[in-house]
């Protein structure tokens, strides 16, 4: 039978992730980094924001991309649920709707890799040019 | 909602509102008595009675973004709706209460769904506010308090990813043990 984890385990888990930390310790200033505010509300749980989050999280970590995926309260956008805000640095926060898995997927290859944006913006008033 | 982890994400948010500083999540299943009990606890700001009386209606909200708020008539319906009840208590400076009772094997009771997702996320997003989690089957009971995560965590902060991905899985292997349902 495998042993069930338990919390001493955290300890060992501790000493490891220490090293890691002060592997990347350079000035982790807060506006230097992406931030990304989920809304989770009644209207955004509801709708899948949980699982958007928990993909932003895992997918950023995963690939390597430093930043701040925090929760927020309803923006006013229900009907466009889930809707996240992103911030990349230096610039001005752009609101996203209806981001699912593949929405999000979309974001973080295009507008987060790429600084272009992606259709989805909330108020509207930017539209990709289909045939250019 | 479909599933109860999602009430529960929901509700505490506004016990995070609230400005509380420990919010107590517990979960009762109780075969003898056919229930599903779900009980927030928070230590924040409390409600007076008029405002307690007004909750319940999806037309009372604290927020100004919008003039509807489900989050509380959307879990007493669908407590309600699986031959439980529902209640809150709550008292100015002291905190509240939000019980809920649902059938535990009525068809319509919606699964728990992924509750150490939800905790996980809850712990990570406001590392400032403890949490406490029990669950109790005929089985056993399982609990785990963020105070003592963070004690064994020193400075390391709760919203690690590895830190993340250990406690996922411990809350997950310990709820397996305890056999609860889904």
């Amino acid at each position: 039978m495998t042993k069930i984890k338990s919390l001493a385990d955290l300890k060992q888990l501790k000493a490891e992730v220490q090293s890691k930390i002060k592997l990347r310790e350079k000035g982790d200033h807060p506006e230097n980094l992406i931030q990304i505010r989920v809304s989770m509300a009644t209207c955004g749980i509801a709708s899948g924001a949980k699982e958007t989050m928990t993909y932003l999280i895992e997918e950023l970590e995963h690939q390597g991309i430093d930043a701040v995926v925090t929760q927020t309260g309803c923006m006013g956008y229900c009907y466009a649920e889930p809707t996240i805000e992103l911030t990349m640095p230096g610039s001005e926060p752009v609101v996203y709707g209806y981001v699912n898995r593949a929405k999000a997927q979309e974001i973080i290859e295009k507008h987060i890799k790429l600084n272009q944006l992606v259709d989805g913006i909330i108020p509207v008033n930017y539209k990709q040019i289909d045939n250019p | 909602m479909k599933d109860l982890s999602m009430h529960i994400l929901d509700i505490v948010q506004n016990s995070v509102r609230a400005s509380a500083g420990l919010i107590n999540i517990e979960i009762i299943e109780d075969p003898g008595k056919d229930i599903y009990r779900i009980c927030i606890t928070d230590n924040g700001s409390g409600m007076d009675n008029e405002t307690l009386e007004k909750v319940v209606s999806p037309f009372y909200t604290s927020r100004t973004t919008r003039k509807v708020g489900l989050g509380i008539p959307l879990f007493k319906q669908n407590a309600e709706s699986t031959g439980g009840r529902f209640s809150i208590q709550s008292k100015p400076g002291e905190g509240t209460q939000v019980t809920a009772d649902f059938g535990l094997s009525h068809l319509d009771r919606p699964v728990l769904g992924n509750i150490a997702e939800t905790l996980v996320l809850l712990f990570s997003s406001y590392p400032g506010i403890d949490f406490v989690y029990s669950h109790h089957t005929p089985s056993g009971h399982y609990q785990i308090d963020t105070r003592e995560v963070k004690q064994n965590l020193d400075e390391v902060p709760i919203n690690h990813p590895d830190i993340r991905k250990f406690l996922k899985e411990l809350i997950q292997e310990n709820l397996e043990q305890i056999q609860i349902s889904r």
